[in-house]
């Protein structure tokens, strides 16, 4: 997608100058977005309109402005961005241009260059040949590395509204209790299948992972509430029937999931039978430790010890699992990657190709992913507590659709959707 | 009293070719423009009551006849043309000298924003109406808007034959309109119903179009026009003008007639 802004001025509404230009664009097969319009308030004042003009190629968006030039618009004098090297590893320059996570151009050498790997509160580090711009963690820059400050020569696009007319064509922080939640699971199932089907036709025909379309991967973020409320079944099976190809958790998920496995029991409470068992809340200690002796998930599965759930299902579909550490974790089980510096980067290599986030009743987890996501990511949150949904979009993720309802309840009615039995 | 600038047609003909009217080869005949130049000065000042200021030809200016691209004038402000073809920017400099020594105060535009004066402005007092494609540029109205303080609806032209607004687009009094709607486009045909109503709108045909009809002179109820336009004429009689035909077709083969050859100063 190419775009350019231009400025119409003078007395463009009742000369239909503007509507002629703007029916110039579509008629060119392009679109446009109107950023600013001042109406003038007599006769003899002028107008304007700041209009951001769209095309899906660059010679063709030339096409669209040379057609428009003679009719008055004129494209806003643009500069080039400031880039100041990095002063130390790890330390930006102090007036760093901080990102959204909105899709973010850069002006250099005349050229708008898209961010790459864009999430919200990073740094844009630019290489000058060939010319690339990426978001940059902080702790990741290098002394000498190039990195954008100030505002000048930056420009952020508004979230364009998906095509599909279901729950995310409106995607705006809607935490709600008191919704029908059956008309949204539906269309995060809609999601899920269309996601799956592009992803197989991509394999199939060997295209990149990340190219246009739905995406090809589902992120799914848990918290161990889902093994406590008896969600484990349904979101194995959605893991088994292909659904889902990337897990975010923490240590407690997989040492549940793993102790129900081994012991029938989350956090020491039987499962079926609803109750304390006795030393029950030594199960996870004890799964822990057998799986420790097993040297990694992988094996603990493929070993035969751990035979069901959610960990033996990712293993076994290949999911790309990534369990980031907590300062109160038992153990840790192997795998859990406790530098969290170290886990955000291993977050970050698994988002790309994403193209539906479910983060369900976690709050740490979910917080820290939707930093991670770029905000054109449908995003939904499922959490018994208002908070937590509350909460993610107040962190900027307000692309997020909150659902207030029980984990358990969630996934199982998602399976079913999905034609689990 | 109304009062023009008008340059007498001592150095007219035909130099070089750019519009769709001119033809090297189409000669002008030097007595009958000096003739029916001097007529058209003649129903000006005595049948109409204007008052004509007279500049000195000069050599190798041949269109400097058509004064109505000299610039626009109005409370006491020129703002002089900038022509989009080099073989008319001689002319600036001229008509700039004369609007100085006359006390005007003189505005130029940027270079590069082309603009041909009166022939490419017109209005009635409450609404001007600026043509733009063929030879003004449509920014050059958003800059005479700020200086006059005036609301300038933007016409786009789209035929080279009518390159100028003043080929077919004639404001008369009354609010009354003489124009040809097929010189211009969809939109500015939907601007000119939205400000003129329709009884107000006299459709030139075509024929008479291709004459010059729309090329007139308004000066109260008197209307100098080019001859051999009879719809036009009888049409202007019926809504009480007093039409005044005559044979300008020695401009015409420079793409130009009685209004062309005439600045309002007022």
């Amino acid at each position: 997608m190419a775009t350019e802004t231009v400025i119409l001025e003078g007395h463009i509404i009742d000369s239909l100058i503007l509507a002629k230009v703007l029916d110039t664009i579509l008629q060119r097969s392009g679109t446009f977005t109107i950023n600013e319009m001042h109406v003038g308030a007599t006769r003899e004042d002028a107008s304007s309109a700041r209009i951001a003009v769209h095309a899906d190629s660059s010679p063709r968006l030339a096409a669209i402005l040379h057609a428009i030039q003679p009719h008055g618009a004129v494209v806003e004098h643009a500069v080039d961005c400031i880039v100041e090297p990095a002063p130390k590893d790890g330390v930006l320059p102090d007036s760093f241009y901080a990102t959204s996570h909105l899709r973010t151009q850069i002006r250099l050498n005349r050229q708008w260059l898209d961010v790459e790997a864009i999430e919200m509160d990073l740094a844009v580090h630019v290489t000058l040949d060939p010319p690339a711009a990426r978001a940059v963690p902080m702790a990741e820059v290098k002394a000498g590395d190039l990195i954008v400050t100030g505002r000048t020569g930056v420009r952020v696009f508004p979230l364009e509204r998906p095509k599909e007319r279901d729950a995310f064509a409106f995607m705006a922080a809607d935490v709600s209790s008191e919704r029908p939640h059956h008309a949204m699971i539906a269309d995060v199932a809609r999601r899920m299948w269309l996601i799956r089907d592009h992803r197989q036709k991509t394999r199939a025909s060997g295209e990149a992972a990340c190219g246009p379309g739905p995406g090809t991967k589902v992120l799914f973020v848990g918290g161990p509430a889902i093994i406590h409320a008896g969600g484990r079944e349904a979101l194995s099976w959605l893991i088994e029937s292909g659904f889902i190809h990337v897990l975010f958790c923490g240590n407690a998920l997989a040492a549940h999931d793993m102790e129900a496995s081994l012991f029938g029991t989350s956090l020491g409470y039987g499962l079926r039978a609803g109750c304390a068992v006795p030393h029950g809340h030594e199960h996870h200690l004890r799964t822990i430790n057998r799986v420790r002796n097993a040297g990694s998930l992988k094996h603990a599965v493929e070993s035969g010890l751990i035979r069901d759930g959610v960990i033996a299902s990712c293993v076994r579909r290949n999911v790309d699992m990534v369990l980031a550490g907590s300062i109160r974790d038992d153990g840790p089980l192997p795998d859990v990657i406790t530098d969290t510096a170290e886990a955000q980067t291993a977050m970050r290599a698994a988002l790309p190709g994403v193209g539906l986030a479910l983060l369900v009743a976690t709050t740490l987890h979910a917080i820290a992913t939707g930093n991670c996501l770029p905000a054109k990511v449908p995003t939904v949150c499922v959490d018994i507590n208002p908070a937590v949904p509350t909460k993610l979009s107040d962190r900027g993720s307000f692309q997020s659709i909150g659902l207030v309802m029980d984990a358990a309840s969630f996934l199982r009615q998602l399976a079913q959707a999905l034609g689990a039995p | 009293m109304s009062r023009f600038l008008v340059c007498p047609p001592d150095h007219f003909g035909i130099q070089y070719e750019i519009n769709p009217w001119m033809r090297l080869s189409n000669e002008v005949d030097k007595d009958a423009s000096q003739a029916q130049w001097r007529t058209l000065a003649r129903v000006l000042e005595q049948d109409a009551g204007a008052k004509l200021e007279r500049m000195t030809p000069v050599p190798g200016l041949p269109d400097l006849v058509f004064t109505a691209n000299a610039g626009v004038v109005h409370n006491g402000t020129a703002v002089v043309s900038r022509f989009r073809h080099r073989e008319r920017r001689g002319e600036e400099e001229h008509f700039a000298r004369w609007f100085r020594k006359h006390g005007y105060r003189v505005i130029f535009l940027d270079e590069g924003c082309y603009f041909e004066g009166a022939g490419d402005v017109l209005g009635f007092p409450d609404a001007w109406f600026g043509g733009y494609r063929q030879r003004s540029d449509v920014k050059a109205h958003r800059v005479l808007s700020d200086v006059y303080g005036k609301e300038i609806l933007p016409l786009e032209l789209v035929t080279s034959r009518f390159y100028h607004l003043d080929t077919c687009f004639c404001p008369l009094g009354n609010g009354e309109l003489l124009y040809y709607p097929a010189a211009f486009d969809t939109y500015a045909q939907a601007t000119i119903a939205d400000r003129v109503d329709k009884r107000r709108r006299l459709v030139v045909p075509h024929a008479e179009a291709a004459r010059f009809a729309c090329n007139a002179v308004c000066i109260g109820r008197h209307v100098v026009l080019p001859s051999g336009c009879p719809e036009t004429t009888a049409m202007l009689k019926d809504r009480g003008y007093t039409p005044h035909p005559l044979d300008l077709d020695q401009f015409l083969k420079s793409g130009g007639s009685a209004k062309c050859l005439t600045l309002a100063l007022d």
